[in-house]
């Protein structure tokens, strides 16, 4: 089975759970930037485990498949049709050979994902499919993808409600090694301040501004020491930038803290211009769930889909008016 | 030395970062690559990954152990004085052929200059000093090498400048192998045809930290010839293992 990839946007790449375990090779685990939209595709679909998934920043692209499947569309919702009817976002639907599914921008956050529910068959790396700096290069168009055997064909269409994650806000910050080497009154104007998104920001960081930073001028030298997704990076100028999925293993920045894992989706999804504020938290206050135990509480929100006229752009082909008018009276 | 150390702190939900000291010393580099080899072999419960960087070791668990692990990481931080137990002896050196010539040295007068010596001086300084791979990060598979003398403790640059791949840089009593060309603000002093990394490679990335490194000089012509043949991405380098 495969996925043809007709036309992609600029940063479209196979992504997965990532690869835990490399960090001594100076290999990050990457992975999806919103761990979250992979939970949710597997929930909808009815997976045990994390799917490989394609990932699209802001901008999706043209897809077919020589096989029927179903697929998963999570994360940021982004405009879409399978020929030229509209596809609803965090939902599944089913993809016939012939038909085009297409997707556009994202009307909220950044990162989109296209789930197929066999999965996406490319050779692991390591122990992941996901593209990361030296494995794995971004998709291009022309680009075809094998595909794993869908055995649920019959499941009907599902959706489900998301958190809300795409418009930044407040998250959860953990202290870590080196926010004791903060003075406590730059400790307290950092973690307190609102932040922009800025557009410094990628699978490897996401910036933060600030309109004054009364904290830049001072300076903590430490060695370059192991850095994970989430740490806060306090850079030169005092500009923030919190590490995502793709950030490197080893860094020289001072760190004032980590965004809570359950937190890092909402950093990743939050589009330029977004404000967001830190909440300090202790260590051992909130749990982190294990992949299985979130994809069983993300499966509790989903239900099926049933379509909303509204949604519906070809109503006229359901023959809702048939006899009454031709149904292009409108259109000279 | 005001350093402090060892400290555990966590990092994350599901690690901890033994600290040895602040700043970069022999002493705490030692401290680190024999605790990460300790903290191996004992396999404490619940260890998922351990990684040495600088002056610190990072150990990631199973966070279903909770606090029990890091008082397992504490027990086993007690049953040494790490800072004074010397270098732990390398399994394996490798043996890199480099090339100091001007167009791949842009920067060997400069830090000649800088280390009160001629550049030919630097350049035996460099293949005299076996270093050892400090820690692997910034890139995939990409060393820190050290350390060398203490006249080579000399800042980055703050503006950055594009070296190749191969690239031999220096900073901080430190050399870095490139693996990838990248902007940077150390300084160029060889170039080299080993990758560090390489995806196709049976083994991708080639170092592993603790190991030895020798630099042997060669002329640009000679890297040339090994740049054509040689597709391994080891740059002609040879390998002893020791026992």
């Amino acid at each position: 089975m495969t996925l043809y990839l007709d036309t992609v946007g600029p940063q479209v790449s196979v992504q997965d759970g990532g690869r835990p375990g490399c960090m001594a090779l100076g290999i990050s685990r990457g992975g999806t930037a919103d761990r979250q939209a992979l939970i949710e595709a597997a929930a909808l679909l009815g997976l045990r485990e994390l799917p490989a998934a394609v990932e699209m920043a802001g901008l999706g692209g043209a897809f077919r498949t020589d096989t029927p499947c179903r697929i998963a569309l999570t994360g940021a919702s982004m405009t879409a049709t399978i020929d030229d009817t509209p596809a609803a976002w965090n939902a599944t639907h089913l993809l016939l050979p012939g038909q085009s599914l297409r997707i556009g921008g994202a009307r909220a956050g950044v990162y989109g994902y296209l789930t197929p529910a066999g999965g996406i068959e490319t050779p692991k790396i390591l122990g992941s499919r996901s593209a990361h700096p030296g494995l794995g290069d971004r998709l291009v168009a022309g680009d075809i993808l094998p595909v794993g055997a869908d055995g649920g064909l019959r499941q009907p269409s599902r959706t489900l409600t998301t958190d809300g994650r795409f418009g930044g806000g407040e998250v959860r910050v953990l202290p870590g090694p080196q926010t004791a080497l903060f003075p406590p009154e730059i400790r307290r104007a950092i973690l307190g301040a609102t932040f922009v998104v800025g557009p410094r920001t990628n699978r490897q960081a996401t910036e933060l501004r600030a309109g004054a930073r009364p904290w830049s001028e001072h300076r903590i030298e430490v060695v370059s020491d192991v850095i994970i997704p989430g740490d806060i990076q306090i850079t030169g100028d005092g500009t923030p930038f919190v590490l995502l999925a793709e950030c490197q293993t080893i860094g020289g920045y001072p760190r004032i803290g980590t965004v809570h894992p359950s937190d890092l989706p909402r950093i990743a999804q939050a589009p330029v211009g977004s404000q967001i504020r830190f909440v300090e938290v202790e260590h051992g206050s909130v749990k982190v769930p294990d992949d299985a135990t979130a994809i069983a509480a993300a499966l509790r929100g989903v239900r099926a889909l049933v379509r909303d006229p509204a949604e519906i752009g070809d109503l006229l082909s359901y023959q809702l008016v048939g006899g009454v008018t031709a149904g292009d009276e409108l259109d000279d | 030395m005001s350093d402090r150390g060892p400290e555990v702190l966590p990092l994350g939900h599901d690690g901890l970062v033994v600290r040895f000291a602040l700043h970069l010393s022999e002493a705490a580099n030692d401290a680190v690559l024999g605790f990460a080899e300790a903290a191996r072999v004992a396999n404490v419960p619940g260890l998922l990954e351990v990684v040495p960087a600088l002056a610190s070791v990072y150990l990631r668990y199973d966070p279903a152990r909770g606090e029990a692990f890091g008082k397992d990481v504490s027990d086993l931080l007690e049953t040494d004085d790490w800072y004074s137990r010397g270098r732990p002896p390398a399994k394996r050196c490798w043996e890199i052929p480099c090339s100091f010539e001007a167009a791949d040295a842009p920067e060997l007068g400069a830090v000649a200059r800088a280390t009160s010596q001629t550049p030919d001086a630097a350049i035996a300084e460099v293949l005299a000093t076996e270093v050892r791979v400090l820690a692997i990060g910034f890139a995939p598979g990409q060393p820190y090498l050290g350390l060398l003398p203490p006249a080579w403790d000399q800042p980055r640059r703050r503006e950055l400048t594009e070296v190749p791949a191969g690239a031999l840089v220096t900073a901080l009593r430190q050399l870095v192998l490139f693996a990838n060309p990248s902007p940077t603000g150390w300084k160029q002093i060889g170039r080299t045809a080993f990758r560090p990394f390489q995806g196709d490679r049976d083994d991708p990335v080639a170092l592993r930290t603790g190991d030895a490194v020798r630099f042997i000089r060669v002329d640009g012509a000679t890297l040339a010839g090994i740049e054509e043949r040689d597709h391994s991405g080891l740059g002609g380098a040879k390998l002893v293992e020791r026992s």
